[in-house]
């Protein structure tokens, strides 16, 4: 265990001295403090390598320390590339290293850095295809070094949930800009969401310095934070992500396992700007940190980042950073400024009053190690000589910290994806932002402005302008003050060794950009593309700028005509199960499925309800299925038919409707008689079928198929609307449950329970729908004839379905009635003939191919597929669906399996079982027209690839003439 | 270390070969214009000048090579689809694609790794059923799998998501994927090589048509002459054919995708369920891939949605419960143009020198040599519209020829 190491108070803002942790990294184990994160307590501990880099294996620590680097990604029990310097220490945590062969330590793979050279930009396009079919042995290879952590496949979803906020102004990021921008909002009575990544408020006020005497930030930072933190108008969320940008300021927030859905009519994106490094040999050893991350590493941490220090800069702010780390003990070695001279000259005297070397138009050439690349020990120093260019002689300078940062990019994802512009400012040698929509609005460093009073004043703005939008008063005017430019222009150095890298997670260096180029891929997309620059974990938060200039350079455009590539959501990488949360799978059940389970049904999905397929075990299908089909044709069978659509049509224009969206007429329908109804699109296209029962000259009960029957019910009130008749139409498939009485007993059982109607075949024919009670219960009888049995549809309010199952059921004792379920069902209508839309049938069917000419009133003035209807019963049939044949003990032809003509496909079979009843194997399928004749002899092709030559017969199968359903 | 890599550390100088040409100066006049440099456009110029001499060729693409749906979709190759039609041509496809590597000198990474769909519906399973049936009959390798057999290739798999449990597969070992961009770049390389002009940032915006014939386009960057021209775009495929007064019966819809951070490898083969709406593969590079349906209303827009990546990453999840810890890191969306009966346009346009490459929907990337390849034909031959793809011609919707292809498109792609 690594002795206690930590600065003294006022540093270390987040820790909580007194509450030690303990945790293990890599197998070893280690003391951290309550507040830090993995990555501030292993530095505490002196542990700087954390990871291994995605290509060469090389060592790396932390480079940002706020989430926005892929250095730090390591692995967790349950979670592969957790950040560490984002992932909050915990009692107990084991945290791990991932991508290395061997040990975190010493990685095998790590000898991949020397054959750099032979790996040039996107070499595995040139190499492993040779001879053809290579890659098959070499991609399983390389998929294995390549990818970063290990999922845990085990892992079961935990519990995550969303909810949502609605607010006047969002504003995200909470350092000096946010918070000027939500406290001035707030004034005026607007309700403000201020939405913050880091568990602290005041940004850059909480570790970075504004003035020589180190003063100015933290007194700030308290008034502020203070005031925002007392205002009852805002809403303050930490540790929290606003992830992206939706359109209307649509805006997910991710906090701990919730996702907060937020709409803001007003948002102000305060997300500041990243610190960017600076380009030249080694610049990724561990040591090397951005400036930002050495001072956040003291005031957040308290955690001494080296003994002796060099920094690097291309602003004033590096100066700052040299003071901070002067005055935590840490020798400063030199500042080296990119520039000739800071814009502040006092700031030379500050450095010069403590002893620290200044090294003005200098750059870092080299980062120097010992073996085994485990840290930066030192800096070759050369002097700035032209774009890039660095003069011959060199000075070394001794250290194990460098800090850099050649000036600053703007966080600028939220606003890209909101439509935002980037244009690349000359002069500023920065990005800066326009074309962002209406009620969205950015302020501070995201805005270029840096100095402190041009934060605050550009929150107060911004603020101005939402409030002002909002009716709430404000305005958008403001003045101010010039400010020094803080980015270096060229802050990239090649060395003709390389290892200069321009994206640290993807390992590319400053010559596989420029030869990305040189094959000819000059668009910034495509150097992307091809060379996978921004493609990694930190989705080019430090790569863009440097990409963008070099690519420019080296295609000769400017840096605004290259552009970077597009940024997309989300913002950080988030995990699947914040966005997931809750799914939504709807499953119905009828008012009977407890009596189906009850009496053994197995259960079968059909659209989003259950049916009982057949009522016995699985593997006693074919028995169960046939004795319940030979019950209902001998006997008297009961099916639950409720999840059959059923939609109530009434008013004037009821029959008019039906007219036009239904290929049957309906006009003249008598009341009390139901009709076939068969519904085409506007291809002619089969689309749904069911029945129209009339009950009064202005009412029709109109049923569809299961899952047809949402659809048709839109199509309805579409047509309806557009059309402009008198209708009402309600979708009452929920609110009735049925059952279908079907066998020649039927009438016998429905006569002990039906007093109020006269059920005789004259009273009540074939094809009636009546109105009445059964057991009481208010009723809608059908008589139809699906299976081909004398039948009734019985329909009553689904609260009364349990109790008429349960009453059919003891009814029909006598009678020894038994339930049916759906494969029983379709095996009796295959009998008869009939099709099932869906399955009969598929996208392209239309009337003539299923033989239902009969359906179509040819003298209506329209239907929905007349048409095409009419067309397409013009054309000569390409196919038909018949009905076939096979003997008892012939290979049985699955549904699916084709029809063939000669060496063609001509059909595939729809329907196929075999009968009891009938004693033969009996379908139906599509066949070539040549092929449709009665007698035919059809090719089918079955499992195992044996031909059976199956005969073409007369539908119906079972009674021809159709007498038994009349009865 | 193979040794096509020797050269590259061996060198002084860096070989740089050049794949994609520097821009130059438009030419007055082409005996073709590609309108679209995706894969599609740049495939018919590679064809007709390697088989049919033609190199008198500009593709001219608006933004930059292979940027639109070549760069979008999620690189699924099958044929396993259900018409007959449709089969025969996605399996010559497949069938080039094997040899594409090869034939270029640049690796397209081509990786077959089978793709599983799955069936949670006896629906379902009587369609995978035909489409297997389909496929073994012209030769393509897909067997319908039950329970047990898809633990055994997908031990990861969650076979009871939800309500849905899963009743069988379609083990379509043909299934591959390749990297995208690749293919585009490989064919710019090679057409470029035979002398085809390659035109980036220049964008076709209407044309000149005299006598029934396309005489010129105009760019941006000036009116190009032209013997014949070929529309190769897609996404905006109806707004440029309008522009001639051809109807289409296009509808644009977004569809989008979404990609993880890299993981060691878990999955090898491509597995997608209809019912889920959602397809999940590993990329080579570890990053699980995600996608689904098209958006549920029609827009020119590659915006992003979190309605969409809720439900998709809520299907991800009961596929593959243990995703809920990965972690995704981007999204993004392309433009679909939907045609009725998912099957696309090619062939003849209603102007005698103007070819179609259109409605590609989600299905073009799969499709990309064999369309490049009998469009190359058809050009080459001036009209004469190649066997392979006389299904998919224009006037098949206004006679009634549709090829479905609906049950076998959905969330497979």
């Amino acid at each position: 265990m690594t002795a206690f190491n930590r600065l003294p108070a006022p540093m270390g803002l987040l820790i909580d001295r007194d509450r030690p942790l303990a945790f293990s990294f890599d197998g070893k184990a280690y003391q951290g403090l309550q507040g830090d994160s993995i990555a501030s307590a292993l530095l505490a501990n002196g542990r700087w390598l954390m990871s291994r880099s995605f290509k060469y294996h090389r060592p790396r620590g932390p480079l940002s320390l706020a989430g926005q680097d892929a250095n730090t990604l390591v692995q967790l029990p349950d979670e592969p590339n957790a950040l560490a310097d984002m992932q909050a220490l915990a009692e107990g945590l084991e945290v791990g290293g991932q991508n290395f062969a061997g040990s975190l330590d010493s990685d095998r793979d790590a000898l991949l850095g020397h054959f750099s050279r032979f790996m040039p930009v996107g070499f595995y396009y040139r190499s492993f295809y040779k001879p053809q079919g290579i890659w098959k042995v070499w991609e399983p290879i390389i998929r294995k070094k390549a990818g970063l952590g290990v999922l845990n496949l085990k892992f079961q979803p935990e519990y995550h949930d969303k909810a949502f906020l609605f607010v006047d102004v969002a504003v995200v990021g909470a350092g000096p800009a946010g918070l000027s921008a939500a406290l001035h909002a707030a004034n005026t009575g607007a309700k403000v969401l201020l939405v913050e990544q880091q568990p602290y408020l005041g940004g850059a006020l909480a570790w970075a310095r504004f003035d020589l005497e180190g003063v100015r930030a933290g007194a700030l930072r308290e008034r502020l934070v203070e005031a925002v933190e007392q205002h009852p108008n805002i809403r303050i969320l930490k540790e929290a992500t606003c992830n992206a940008w939706f359109v209307d300021n649509f805006l997910p927030v991710i906090q701990g396992t919730r996702l907060y859905k937020v709409r803001a009519r007003e948002c102000i994106v305060a997300t500041g700007a990243f610190d960017q490094p600076v380009v030249f040999r080694n610049n990724d050893l561990p040591g090397i940190m951005l400036t930002s991350a050495a001072q956040r590493l003291m005031k957040l941490y308290a955690v001494k980042p080296g003994n002796r220090a060099v920094v690097l800069t291309g602003n004033d702010d590096g100066y700052l950073a040299a003071l901070d780390l002067h005055e935590a003990g840490v020798a400063v070695a030199a500042v080296i400024d990119l520039r000739d001279a800071p814009a502040d000259g006092l700031l030379v005297t500050a450095l010069q009053t403590r002893g620290i070397p200044h090294l003005p138009g200098h750059t870092v050439y080299e980062a120097l190690h010992a073996k085994g690349m485990r840290h930066v020990s030192g800096v070759d120093v050369r002097r700035i000589v032209g774009e890039g260019q660095v003069a011959s002689d060199a000075q070394r300078i001794d250290c194990d910290l460098l800090c850099m940062s050649a000036g600053y990019m703007p966080v600028y994802q939220l606003l890209c994806q909101a439509g935002g512009k980037l244009a690349y400012d000359d002069d500023q040698a920065a990005f800066s932002l326009s074309g962002l929509p209406r009620r969205l609005d950015v302020a501070g460093s995201v805005n270029g402005r840096y100095a402190l009073d041009n934060v605050l004043l550009d929150g107060a703005r911004a603020a101005g302008g939402a409030t002002g939008r909002l009716g709430l008063g404000g305005s958008a005017e403001a003045i101010f003050a010039a400010e020094p430019r803080v980015n270096f222009d060229w802050p990239i150095f090649p060395h003709p060794d390389g290892k200069d890298f321009v994206d640290f997670d993807e390992d590319l260096q400053v010559r596989d950009i420029v030869n990305a180029t040189r094959h000819g891929y000059r668009d910034v997309q495509l150097v992307k593309r091809f060379s996978t620059v921004g493609m990694g974990p930190s989705q080019g938060r430090h790569s863009a700028l440097p990409t963008a200039r070099l690519v420019a350079r080296a295609t000769g455009r400017s840096v605004s005509e290259t552009g970077v590539t597009t940024a997309r959501p989300p913002f950080v990488a988030e995990k699947l199960a914040h966005v997931a949360g809750r799914g939504f799978d709807p499953y119905r059940q009828t008012p009977m499925h407890q009596r189906h389970l009850e009496a053994g049904a197995k259960m079968m999905p059909a659209g989003v309800w259950q049916r009982p397929a057949y009522y016995g075990k699985a593997e006693e299908r074919e028995r169960c299925m046939q004795e319940e089909a030979l019950h209902v044709r001998q006997k008297v069978g009961l099916i639950d038919v409720s999840t059959l659509g059923g939609l109530d049509v009434r008013g004037p224009d009821a029959a008019e409707l039906l007219e036009r969206l239904y290929t049957f007429a309906f006009a003249k329908q008598p009341v009390g008689r139901s009709r076939y109804a068969l519904m085409t699109n506007e291809h002619g296209v089969v689309i749904d079928d069911g029945v129209c029962a009339r009950f009064a000259p202005n009412h029709f009960y109109v049923t569809a198929t299961t899952s047809g029957v949402d659809r048709l019910y839109q199509q309805m009130l579409k047509w309806n609307a557009q059309w402009r008749l008198d209708v009402d139409v309600t979708n009452v498939t929920a609110a009735l449950a049925a059952v279908n009485l079907a066998g020649p007993d039927s009438r016998k059982v429905l006569q002990t329970l039906c007093n109020d109607l006269d059920l005789s075949a004259e009273a009540f024919p074939y094809l009636g729908v009546r109105q009445g009670t059964v057991v009481g219960i208010p009723a809608r009888l059908l008589r139809v004839g699906f299976v081909g049995e004398l039948g009734y549809e019985i329909h009553v309010p689904a609260r009364y379905g349990e109790a008429l199952w349960d009453a059919l059921m003891a009814a029909g004792r006598a009678f020894d009635i038994r339930p049916f379920g759906v494969e029983s069902q379709r095996l009796l209508r295959l009998e008869k003939g009939h099709v099932i839309i869906g399955q009969d049938t598929d996208g392209m069917t239309h009337p003539a191919e299923i033989d239902m000419g009969w359906a179509i009133a040819r003298s209506k003035p329209f239907f929905v597929g007349k048409r095409s209807v009419q067309i397409l019963e013009a054309q000569p049939l390409a196919r038909k669906l018949v009905g076939f044949s096979l003997p008892k003990g012939a290979s049985k032809p699955l549904e699916g399996h084709l029809v063939l003509d000669g060496d063609a496909i001509s059909g595939s079979v729809t329907s196929c079982e075999y009968s009891r009843t009938l004693e033969r194997i009996i379908g139906l399928a599509y066949v070539g027209s040549g092929q449709s004749a009665p007698g035919s002899h059809i090719p089918i092709r079955v499992e195992g690839g044996e031909v059976v030559q199956a005969t073409v017969v007369e539908l119906p199968f079972f009674d021809p003439h159709n007498q038994r359903q009349e009865l | 270390m193979p040794f096509s890599l020797l050269k590259y550390g061996l060198s002084s100088e860096y070989p740089a070969e050049v794949d994609l040409p520097a821009p130059k100066e438009l030419k007055d006049s082409y005996d073709v214009v590609i309108i679209g440099g995706g894969g599609h456009g740049l495939a018919t110029a590679y064809y007709l000048a390697k088989y049919h001499g033609v190199t008198n060729v500009a593709v001219l693409e608006k933004a930059y090579l292979g940027g639109g749906n070549t760069a979008r979709n999620t690189a699924v190759i099958r044929s396993n689809y259900l018409t007959s039609e449709g089969v025969r041509f996605y399996t010559e496809s497949v069938k080039l694609f094997k040899a594409l590597s090869n034939e270029f000198d640049f690796n397209i990474m081509y990786s077959e790794r089978g793709q599983l769909t799955l069936a949670h519906t006896d629906a379902t399973v009587r369609a995978f059923r035909q489409r297997a049936e389909v496929n073994k009959h012209f030769g393509g390798r897909t067997e319908m799998i039950d329970r047990q057999q898809i633990r055994e290739l997908v031990p990861t798999l969650n076979l009871d998501p939800g309500h849905l449990p899963v009743l069988a597969g379609l083990w379509h070992i043909d299934g591959a994927t390749a990297r995208h961009d690749a293919v585009a770049w490989g064919y710019a390389k090679q057409a470029a090589k035979r002398g085809v002009e390659i035109h980036q940032l220049t964008e076709v915006q209407d044309f000149v048509v005299e006598h029934g014939r396309v005489t010129a386009v105009k760019t941006n960057r000036g009116t190009v002459k032209c013997g014949c021209a070929v529309q190769a775009i897609a996404g905006y495929s109806s707004l440029l054919m309008n522009k001639l007064g051809i109807r289409a019966p296009i509808h644009s819809y977004p569809l989008q995708a979404m990609v993880t951070q890299p993981f060691k490898p878990f999955l090898d083969p491509l597995v997608s369920s209809s019912a889920l709406h959602c397809y999940v593969q590993q990329t080579g590079r570890g990053e699980v891939v995600i996608g689904g349906g098209s958006d549920p209303y029609p827009l020119y827009n590659t915006r992003s949605t979190l309605e969409l990546k809720e439900g998709l990453l809520a299907h991800a999840i009961e596929m593959f419960p243990f995703l809920a810890n990965a972690k995704l890191m981007r999204q993004w969306a392309g433009i679909t143009d939907m045609t009725p009966d998912y099957s696309p346009i090619m062939g003849l346009s209603p102007l005698e020198n103007y070819y179609l490459d259109a409605g590609w929907g989600t299905w073009g990337f799969k499709a990309t040599p064999i369309c490049g390849k009998t469009m190359a034909e058809l050009v080459a031959s001036g009209g004469k519209v190649p066997e392979l793809i006389r299904p998919f011609a224009l006037e098949r919707f206004s006679r009634f020829r549709q090829v479905n292809e609906m049950g076998a498109t959905a969330a497979s792609h």
